[in-house]
């Protein structure tokens, strides 16, 4: 009998030093998932939950808390999750200017971030760290791309972006690759509704075409309003302000519009179709690039998961910088500042039925980085 | 810069302080009859966003949809009233504050709780779509002037209420001695009711018009509401009058001051810098505008005698 429970006891301990070496993780996951931007938080939380959910990962614990879009309020949620829930990573957050307020402060801290999503320069630049991955984008990206783009069709081109640092990168962004003349610069309010004042600027500009950056309910307002001005001037955007958390509420007035993105439901890859079937059949609707970007990041967070301990901060931060998942977005690497190598599409909001959607028409970079990287000295 | 142009944005900015005087108007009355702050008056501009897009999409008509958000934004406003906003009239400011600010959070989460987080589509009535040459030779979204001409017709309709109705002589009684119309046997507890909810029509009303020009979302009403709270200081709080002088002289300095500023700063510093600085000018005019106004008129522009 003894020999038996000798012999029990030896195996438990076997068992439990098995266990001890997949060791669970805690992710804190900071999002917005109420107010106005809401949309963009739920398509974030939804695609990573399901990412880890479809990995059978069991070791992997979320910490979801919503950031209402406030900066105080994130920066609140991660000295919490870093002081009384222990979390290992974070991740989640939507907008730049909350990762301006809680990501210098948690990499100081030794706490690895990983954006989803916003990719403001100043992280990307000087202020660069070796616990910051941006999974998603270096925020100038897609606005280049559509500065590129542009210059194959326009010679004189009207461009409107909110006044706030994100708006002002917008701009940088497009003018550092377009190589026409400008009818016009002009910055609008942040949460702005009414653009009246700017459409009949654009009227009177004389311009050839429209680019704007827009993002959230004040793209919808504009491509609504713009749609029924009476102005036939063609418009053209990043692809914020056409994808597909907004294409419903925007509705055929966006039919035929040219946006930029590094993702899109109809990029050929295995990955990509696997990723759209189980987002549409767990959520009932079509994924966004927050969603795709937000998968991807999890995927990359799993890919390291395999390879090296959390708890080894070194080898884990080489482990995710390798990249080496399948991205939704075909191929996909770090560049020296942590931030995505990835090519930048031209899409065309196009109707499948009754829904409205992308499809990829063109590529405007290949294997495309960012103006920052070497300013960034890690 | 063409006389079309100029025309264009004259008609913007009379537009802007048509719906803001539609939001406004209530928010003066119920502040006049009942000495109420009301912050969830936005909410309730929401709801009428939200019941004219869900029944529009339901039923296919936008009209149908129109109706809806009034019947659904009064009743909201009812509801509201009898439930939660009669129990404040005795309090201070501060209670009426803060418990209108949590009926904010509630109406906004209730909102996302029964239609999701993304934003609703409603579209303008095909009765509506397109533009209208103006003279000058420019161009003119007819659906914006139709909200003109809604907000003339409201207010022409306020004040026949108000100057040659019964009920419009119980609401001048009620805003200059609230305990002697009590006190001649007139049902203060139901005018207080009857106010209140024809104050949320009116901003139901001008969320569902506002609704089909831009995004209807949770939380769309709060930046109306602020803007509706300058109107009404600059007007002279409790004011009808004061309402529509100063929702139109918002509407127009707010539009023409992001159109002009940002070109008259162009001519003296560069054009890459004009732009930001003027934007950033822009936003803050309105509120300049009021700080003089009330400078030289503490109480409005129209400050109902008190």
């Amino acid at each position: 009998m003894k020999k038996i429970i000798a012999a029990g006891i030896f195996g438990l301990s076997l068992a439990t030093s098995g266990l001890a070496y997949a060791e669970p993780v805690k992710i804190g996951v900071i999002t917005t998932l109420s107010g106005g931007g809401a949309g963009l938080g739920v398509d974030m939380r939804d695609a990573f939950a399901l990412a880890m959910k479809q990995s059978g990962n069991k070791d992997v614990e979320l910490v979801i808390e919503d950031d209402a879009q406030k900066p105080e309020i994130a920066v609140q949620l991660a000295e919490k999750m870093i002081q009384s829930d222990k979390v290992d990573l974070l991740t989640g957050i939507i907008w730049s200017n909350l990762a301006m307020a809680v990501v210098p402060n948690a990499v100081a801290q030794d706490i690895i971030y990983l954006s989803p999503n916003a990719g403001p320069s100043a992280l990307a630049g000087a202020k660069c760290n070796q616990n910051y991955f941006n999974v998603a984008y270096q925020n100038d990206n897609f606005h280049e791309a559509m500065g590129q783009y542009a210059n194959k069709d326009y010679k004189k081109t009207f461009i409107l972006a909110p006044n706030y640092p994100a708006g002002k990168d917008s701009l940088t962004g497009f003018k550092r690759y377009y190589k026409g003349e400008l009818a016009g610069e002009t910055y609008t309010q942040v949460g702005q509704t009414d653009y009246a004042a700017e459409i009949a600027q654009i009227r009177d500009s004389g311009a050839d075409s429209v680019f704007f950056f827009l993002p959230g309910g004040m793209g919808i307002s504009f491509m609504k309003q713009y749609a029924q001005s009476g102005v036939n001037i063609p418009v053209m955007g990043p692809g914020f302000s056409f994808d597909q958390d907004i294409l419903p509420a925007v509705g055929d007035a966006a039919l035929g519009v040219k946006n930029s993105a590094s993702w899109s439901k109809d990029l050929d890859n295995e990955a990509n179709k696997a990723f759209v079937e189980a987002f549409q059949a767990e959520y009932k609707r079509l994924p966004s690039v927050y969603a795709a970007q937000s998968w991807d990041t999890a995927n990359l967070i799993l890919s390291a998961l395999g390879k090296a301990s959390v708890k080894d901060k070194d080898a884990f931060r080489a482990a995710l910088k390798a990249a080496d998942f399948k991205s939704v977005r075909g191929e996909f690497t770090f560049n020296t500042n942590n931030h995505p190598v990835q090519n930048i599409y031209v899409r065309e909001v196009i109707k499948e039925g009754d829904v409205l959607t992308n499809k990829i028409v063109g590529t405007a970079f290949e294997k495309h980085g960012d103006a920052y990287a070497e300013q960034c000295k890690m | 810069m063409s006389i079309a142009l100029l025309i264009e944005q004259l008609l913007n900015g009379l537009q802007l302080g048509v719906m803001l005087f539609l939001m406004a108007a209530g928010l003066t009355l119920i502040f006049g009859v009942m000495g109420l702050i009301n912050l969830a008056h936005g909410s309730l501009y929401m709801v009428g966003a939200f019941a004219c897009a869900a029944v529009a999409a339901a039923t296919g008509s936008f009209w149908i949809g129109l109706v809806a958000s009034l019947i659904a934004a009064a009743a909201a406003g009812a509801i509201m009233e009898v439930t939660v906003i009669r129990r404040l009239y005795e309090r201070d400011h501060l209670d009426q504050v803060l418990a209108t600010f949590a009926l904010i959070l509630i109406f906004s989460e209730g909102t996302r709780w029964l239609f999701g987080s993304f934003p609703l589509y409603l579209d303008i009535p095909p009765l509506l779509q397109g533009a209208v040459p103006l003279p000058g030779g420019g161009q003119y979204q007819l659906y914006r002037l139709a909200i003109i001409g809604v907000g003339i017709v409201v207010a022409i309709g306020l004040y026949f209420l108000i100057s040659r109705t019964r009920l419009g002589m119980r609401i001048r009684a009620g805003e200059a001695d609230r305990e002697m119309i009590a006190a001649l046997g007139v049902d203060i507890r139901t005018l207080y009711t009857v106010v209140f909810a024809l104050g949320a029509a009116l901003a139901g009303l001008a969320g569902a018009l506002v609704g089909a020009l831009q995004s209807v979302q949770v939380g769309m009403g709060e930046p109306a509401l602020i803007l509706a709270f300058v109107v009404i200081v600059i007007g002279g709080i409790g004011s009808i009058k004061g309402a529509l002088f100063g929702a139109i002289l918002v509407g127009v300095v707010d539009t023409m001051g992001r159109f002009l500023l940002p070109k008259a700063l162009a001519l003296m510093i560069p054009a890459a810098q004009a732009g930001p600085i003027g934007a950033a000018l822009a936003s803050m005019l309105i509120y300049v505008v009021m700080a003089l106004i009330l400078a030289f008129r503490p109480s409005g522009l129209f400050a109902a005698q008190s």
